[in-house]
């Protein structure tokens, strides 16, 4: 067999260290914040999730590719990551629901990626120095020290609103459920709804699988862009709101914070990662970024009320600072690995929200319980 | 909530004997629970006749009981202990077996004792094949189709509604043992009567067959609060159809979607739930079509197993202590991962690297045994390998298998690039067969340009792996041309290419025409070193107080850090010990049992203990039980980089078996400092000519014997010392390809078959045959001034049977106490000739007064863990720390121990998994493992003994005897004593005659070609329940043969020797005089102040 050669690349890090890999993306540099994630699964998920954008996102399990990609797991229309950082990438990927290669993929989603650097290196620096910057290049030829300053001199990815950029322009229905013959069955599918309950999701970046979630568990969901005011939603006259995960520093979001603030004295909402952060602030808390964050489909979280522990796809580098909480907020749910919050409720309005994701996509099952969670919150209400 | 305080003791059963299914990984789940449950203050009772675990040593558990596993004798140390609960989960198939059976006979209910873990209701569910069925059913999930049967007619019947090709799949049994693939009716006839057979409950289930479809095994915990994680995928590298003890297996699962891994995940947790299994431990295995992504759930495993010891192993997750602290109530988010100490065990560990398991098959001790890899589990232990990625794995486990090959490219005698010219028709059979050496054959395909599509369409291998196989072959090609500038073709960019790609420096060498040395000087002067990683449960993401390393050779980090004194901050002294590597028939658990020993020795004495092996089943690869583990092949390259990388203060070879002995040399010679008896006096015992010197010097007899290496020299060497003589070659373990010759063209005829292993500097050995001896074992330990007996055992079966399948006792029971000296003093006078520090093997055979010696070996043997147990003293760990300079008598080992009570060894033998190969005994070991029996009387000792190793002893019925001339006058007293007993006796007509010619009741039965009904038939009708049958010893009596191979498919006894049959009736004289007692170890040897 004739295999693709692959250019040689680098990696440069913040903090000084140059790797020297192989492409197997798009022929151009980019820069992006670090992040490792620690699923053995689900890279194309991950590769599509608009909560990774202005990131660069190295997957720790050494082979990438090996059951290609196809359309039904993609999360989002194209690929938002600055790029990919793995051990191997694959070069003939083998599953019978394989469309192609992820090399391929990636040339075609313009998303540059490395391999053949060593991975878990990298993800202890990030461990001990936290998340940096780093830059994928296939400029082999200038010194170290002139990619390392291009990297310090790069703009922080943090201060951009990711989140307008991955939005939705404009509004629309979302009508599909969990078609694929691959996908969980809904806790809350089985039960006969009466009524479909209508309610709006605000999109900061929101992975298909939670829309398709929420169809499943019975709700007719409208999906509005992220900017969109109260008042809008309300017009609308939802039965409940969705807020959406995405990209970004949830402080800067202040359009989102005010109308989420408006929105729940008067509809019952459900906020997932981002949506759980704009939610804390609306509440008074403030968020912190985290030193290298939540990016993994193994983090133990416990549900207080219930004291069982369920294992969490995750994904986020901001957390809510409990702190801060009024006492009307009580947490329902915290990360076991590091004690951080993971799920709040408000103990008078139908409010409640969680930092990781019910929809997994990838990662276990174990919390889709909370979709159906909110289709009785808000039937109990109708 | 915390741990149960409504129990306070607890019985745990172990597996028994390594057999072909069951081996160490039961010893290392068992060890952990037992230290787990004590930690937490319960008082733990252990039965497990296995004396080579270290489940077994007195400090285990508080209460351990070296006795037959049964379910009278489990029920007479209930009513004697009285434990609260009993967890059957730990012990393998021979636990949850014995469990089932005390439940049901209401032994539990009478004392008591609740059964932990699982219940009987799931391993009911579990286990019971229609059960099963419906509970799958119940929760959603496809099963295949299938139909059960009980009877042959009821098979016939549901194969006429399955349809063939068909799996036959018998109940409760272990290792698949009696199943099937049957393409024919011819075949499903045999497999279906075979399986009836073995199913304790004589059950079968006949199923639609998915050979091709891919298999996957996930490891599931489950505790009180209904919490479930899964620990470590699995997905097998060999399609359905092998069995997954014969796959090579893969962890992570490699080639799922995570939408797939999901779904599987659900179903493994609806399983779990739906059977019950209340807390612990399960295994899950799935069948997936490769077309159409169609699950379906194979079965599930309601306790710890040999695939929870890989993942345990694999992850860094210890499966079997969670399981244990999960039964006795905790959850699993109050206890913490053992290796980030700050995060609960209430997740699921991911990896960031790749692991192989390859397994080890013994069909060269068996080479009339059928090959073909099917659902009945043949292997007899296994390597795993870890690497950054899945070639370096895989070339990792080649290389740590030790069938001589290095790596995916080369075996010794096969060239690095196959000839071109091999038939693709050949290869084609190979590929569509499974068998041991299929892999050879993937390379061969795949260089001969076979495209992965059509080694696919063959194997059913997934497309994936063959991909990364062929990525191999094609750098090959590149090796082979850069080859051709020497070892200057390798720069140090390439070179590290190769590397990462797992390549061994051997290979490289064999590419260049150089020694792997030169390649490794080479290497080293470029800078290419490997890297040390660690298995950390969570790819990173916390930091690991767990120093367990695998080495990689991809540029980057390394992460090996010294083992400090907590006190001081300084780095403690290191000695690294060498593991045995995978299990093998001669070479198993009784040395990773001394290993353990010197690990645990010498970090008392305030040593980092390093331990290096690449077998995932054992005790000695826990990262609990050395300070430092590193989980690497055991060659030369390997074991060197970690000498390199660790400095250690010295290195321990002499207690892995024969695998580390033979890297003695090497190491040494390379700059690795060796602790105990040198490397020359190892080198002395094992050279003939300096032995042969040593032994005229102390005035120590030998069979008259020489060094040949070639048929020349060999039967000139034979004439001169009178046939029969007994050839071998030298530096092997456990008997490998020796035989008892009686003629010169049989002696030609073994010089042709093992012409390969015959080189100059490995000789053959040929020795005078000594003709009904007695053989005697001994064990030896010495500080270097000190030499001192650690036991004396004198074998049941006369000499010419190997030792390891010989039963033993200790004391002797039929020596002279002039003759047990005469073997002592010369033991002694031997070990202070040649140095030993440590430990020293000697073998006698004694014809009438005269002692003869067979042979010494300047290392651990097999029976330390037996001696040990016998006397009360742990012999490894002294001799361990008698290498480090300490002294026995400041040890308290002051005089030699004569036990007063018999201590008998049973081998146990694997000839139930291979139809029709004859279970006639030899200089070749076959057996897999052996069982202890410790009484005051020997009867009684060798009655609990042949009870732990499986044999059934009758206590009335039809005894069979049919024994050669020789023989005849000395079976007299025997049957006699078997008729006195109130047997009936059947005998064939030449020993029918004898016996009746001497008054002894005795009907005569037809020989087969007598007519009918003849001794098969009654065999077949069960009408026998033991057999004494003594072959001759020069010419095959095919009668014989079938007689004994009858035997073992109709779990008759079958006693092969004289010598035996009189130490069987004695057992059988005791069980008729009264039960069977049971004592504790601790009774035995009351535990000493130290």
């Amino acid at each position: 067999m004739n295999r693709v050669p692959r250019k040689p690349a680098r990696l440069v890090l913040e903090d000084g260290t140059v790797l020297t890999g192989r492409s197997i993306g798009a022929s151009r540099d980019s820069i992006g914040e670090l992040v490792f994630n620690t699923s053995i699964t689900g890279y194309q998920e991950i590769l599509t999730d608009p909560s990774y954008r202005g990131q660069t996102v190295l997957l720790t399990q050494p082979h990438i590719g090996n059951y290609g990609v196809n359309g039904e797991d993609e999360e989002s229309s194209r690929l938002w990551l600055s790029g990919l950082i793995v051990r191997e990438a694959c070069e003939r990927a083998s599953s019978f629901r394989s469309g192609g290669e992820l090399s391929a993929y990636l040339i075609q989603h313009d998303v540059p990626g490395i391999e053949r650097v060593d991975t878990r290196q990298i993800t202890r620096r990030v461990r001990s120095g936290g998340s940096m910057r780093v830059l994928i290049t296939e400029d082999v030829t200038s010194p170290d020290a002139e990619l390392v300053a291009r990297v310090r001199n790069a703009p922080s990815v943090s201060d951009e609103d990711h989140v307008l950029a991955v939005s939705t322009k404009t509004a629309f229905d979302w009508v599909k459920g969990h078609e694929s013959p691959f996908a969980a069955s809904s806790p809350g599918a089985a039960r006969a709804p009466s009524r479909r309950p209508r309610i709006v999701a605000y999109d900061f970046g929101a992975k298909r699988n939670i829309l398709r979630s929420l169809v499943a568990s019975g709700f007719e969901v409208a999906v509005v862009p992220a900017a969109t005011p109260a008042a809008a939603v309300l017009e609308r006259k939802p039965d409940g709101v969705f807020l959406s995960n995405g990209p970004g520093d949830p402080a800067i979001l202040h359009y989102a914070v005010a109308a989420a603030r408006e929105l729940v004295r008067k509809v019952p909402v459900f906020g997932i990662c981002l949506g759980h952060q704009i939610l804390g602030q609306v509440f008074g808390a403030t968020t912190f970024k985290m030193k290298f964050g939540h990016h993994g489909g193994n983090q133990p979280v416990m549900d207080l009320t219930t004291e069982k522990v369920e294992i969490t796809a995750q994904n986020h580098s901001f957390a809510v600072d409990p702190a801060q909480l009024p006492d009307a907020v009580e947490v329902t749910h915290v990360n076991l690995n590091d004690k951080t919050v993971e799920g709040i409720r408000h103990k008078d309005l139908p409010v409640f929200s969680v930092q990781y994701h019910p929809e997994a996509a990838p990662g276990p099952h174990d919390s889709l319980y909370l979709f159906d969670r909110f289709r009785a919150l808000i039937g109990e209400l109708a | 909530m915390p741990r149960r305080d409504d129990i306070e003791s607890i019985l745990i059963i172990g597996s028994g004997p390594i057999v072909i299914g069951q081996a160490c990984e039961f010893d290392y789940s068992g060890t952990q629970a037992c230290k787990a449950l004590r930690e937490d203050g319960y008082r733990v009772i252990l039965v497990n006749s296995n004396p080579a675990t270290i489940m077994t040593d007195p400090e285990t558990a508080d209460r351990t009981y070296i006795e037959p596993i049964t379910p009278d004798v489990v029920a007479r140390i209930i009513e004697k202990e009285r434990p609260d609960a009993l967890l059957p989960t730990l012990g393998g198939q021979t636990a949850l077996n014995c469990a089932m059976q005390l439940a049901d006979l209401g032994v539990l209910e009478k004392f008591g004792v609740e059964m932990i873990g699982a219940s009987r209701e799931a391993i009911q569910k579990a286990e019971g094949r229609l059960e099963f069925r419906d509970a799958m059913v119940r929760c959603g999930l496809e099963t295949c189709r299938s139909r059960l049967a009980y009877d042959m007619d009821e098979a016939r019947a549901a194969v006429q509604e399955i349809g063939l090709p068909c799996v036959i799949r018998p109940g409760y049994t272990l290792g698949g043992t009696g199943g099937g693939i049957a393409y024919n009716m011819e075949e499903f006839e045999t497999i279906s009567r075979d399986g009836l057979q073995q199913s304790l409950n004589h059950e079968l289930l006949i199923e639609e067959s998915i050979v091709g479809w891919k298999e996957f095994e996930l490891e599931v915990m489950r505790d009180r609060k209904d919490n479930v994680v899964v620990i470590c995928s699995i997905e097998n590298f060999d399609a359905m159809g092998v069995h997954t003890g014969d796959s090579i297996t893969v962890a992570p699962a490699q080639t799922l979607t995570d939408r797939e891994y999901q779904l599987m995940r659900d179903a493994a947790k609806a399983v779990m739930r739906e059977i019950g299994v209340a807390t612990g431990g399960s295994n899950v295995q799935f069948a997936i079509n490769p077309r159409d992504g169609r699950m379906i759930v194979i079965e599930m495993n309601p306790r710890v197993s040999r695939s929870s010891a890989l993942a345990s192993k694999a992850t860094g997750f210890p499966i079997a202590k969670m399981a244990a602290k999960l039964a006795v109530g905790y959850s699993l988010d109050e206890i913490l991962n053992d290796i980030t100490k700050v995060t609960p065990a209430s997740f699921e560990p991911t990896i960031d690297y790749c692991v192989v398991k390859f397994p080890r098959w013994a069909f060269e001790k068996f080479p009339t045994a059928d090959s073909t890899l099917t659902t009945q589990m043949k292997s007899v232990g296994e390597v795993m390998a870890i690497g950054r990625t899945f070639k370096e794995a895989m070339q990792k486990a080649l290389r740590g298998l030790e069938t001589g090959r290095s790596g995916f490219g080369e075996r010794p005698g096969v060239p690095h690039v196959p000839a071109t010219s091999v038939d693709a028709e050949e290869v084609r059979a190979h590929l569509a067969t499974p068998r041991p050496d299929r892999i050879d054959w993937i390379r061969t395909a795949l260089h001969i340009g076979m495209s992965v599509e059509e080694v696919f369409d063959f194997t059913a291998i997934d497309p994936w792996f063959l991909d990364q196989l062929a990525h191999l072959v094609e750098h090959e090609a590149v090796i082979v041309e850069r080859a051709k500038r020497g070892l200057a073709g390798f720069d140090q960019e390439f070179l590290r290419e190769t590397k990462a790609l797992g390549y061994s420096d051997r290979q490289i060498g064999k590419a260049v025409g150089k020694s792997e040395w030169d390649v490794r000087a080479h290497r080293k002067a470029l800078g290419v070193l490997p890297n040390y990683k660690l298995v950390d449960t969570c790819a990173a993401e916390f930091e690991s107080y767990t120093p367990y390393y695998y080495s990689t050779y991809e540029a980057g980090e390394d992460e090996f850090a010294p083992v400090l004194d907590p006190a001081t901050g300084k780095r403690r002294e290191h000695v690294m010990v060498l593991g045995g590597g995978p299990n093998r028939i001669g070479q198993g658990i009784e040395f990773d049992y001394c290993c353990v020993h010197a690990a645990f020795a010498l970090s008392e004495l305030g040593y980092a203990t390093v331990m290096v092996n690449s077998n995932p089943e054992t005790v000695s690869t826990d990262f609990d039980t050395s300070d430092a583990l590193f989980f690497e092949p055991l060659t030369h390259e390997d074991v060197m980089n970690v000498v390199d990388r660790v400095q250690p203060r010295g290195l321990i070879p002499q207690f892995g078996g024969q695998t580390p002995l033979n890297l003695a040399r090497g190491l040494e010679d390379h700059g690795a400092p060796m602790l105990g008896t040198s490397v020359t006096s190892i080198e002395a015992a094992e050279d003939r000519e300096v032995f042969a010197k040593v032994c005229t010097e102390l005035g120590i007899n030998q069979p008259p014997n020489g060094m040949a290496s070639n048929f020349a020299e060999a039967s000139a060497i034979a004439d001169r010392v009178g046939y029969p003589v007994l050839v071998r070659p030298s530096f092997v373990l456990g008997g490998r390809a020796m035989e008892i010759v009686y003629e010169p063209k049989s002696l030609e005829r073994w010089m042709q078959k093992h012409a390969p292993q015959v080189a100059e500097d490995r000789p053959i050995l040929v020795d005078k045959f000594i003709e009904g001896a007695i053989e005697i074992d001994v064990d030896a330990i010495a500080d270097g001034s000190t030499f001192m007996i650690g036991g004396i055992m004198e074998h049941i079966e006369e000499a010419g049977i190997h030792s390891g399948d010989s039963s033993c006792s200790i004391p002797p029971y039929t020596l002279s106490d002039g003759l047990v000296n005469e073997v002592a003093d010369a033991t002694r006078r031997l070990a202070q000739r040649l140095g030993v520090v440590g430990l020293m093997n000697v073998q006698y055979a004694v014809q009438g007064a005269r002692v003869c010696i067979l042979e010494a070996n300047p290392r651990a043997s097999r029976t330390v863990p037996f001696v040990s147990k016998a006397i009360g003293f742990p012999l490894a760990k002294l001799a361990a720390r008698a290498m480090l300079g300490e002294k026995l008598h400041d040890l308290g080992f002051t005089r030699e121990i004569m036990p007063e009570h018999f201590n008998v060894k049973v081998p146990v033998f694997p000839f139930n998994k291979f139809r029709g190969v004859d279970t006639v005994l030899g200089p070749e070991m076959k057996s897999t493992g052996e069982v202890m029996g410790i009484d005051r009387n020997f009867g009684a000792a060798f009655a609990k003994g042949l009870l732990g190793a499986g044999i059934d002893l009758p206590r009335d019925g039809t005894v069979f005897i049919s024994v050669r001339d020789e023989d005849k006058r000395y079976v007299i007293q025997h049957a006699s004593r078997l008729a006195h007993l109130g047997y009936r006796l059947l005998a064939t007509s030449g020993t029918a005659r004898a016996l009746a010619n001497n008054g002894i009741p005795v009907e005569r039965v037809f020989k087969v070609h007598e007519g009918r009904p003849h001794v098969l038939d009654l065999i077949k009708n069960r009408e026998v329940k033991l057999i004494i049958n003594t072959p001759s010893g020069r010419l095959e009596r095919t009668d014989d043969r079938q007689i004994r191979s009858s035997a073992v498919q109709f779990k008759v006894p079958c006693i092969t020797t004289l010598a035996a049959a009189a130490a069987t009736i004695q057992a059988l004289e005791w069980i008729h005089k009264q039960p069977l007692g049971v004592k504790a170890l601790q009774d035995y040897h009351p535990p000493k102040a130290r």
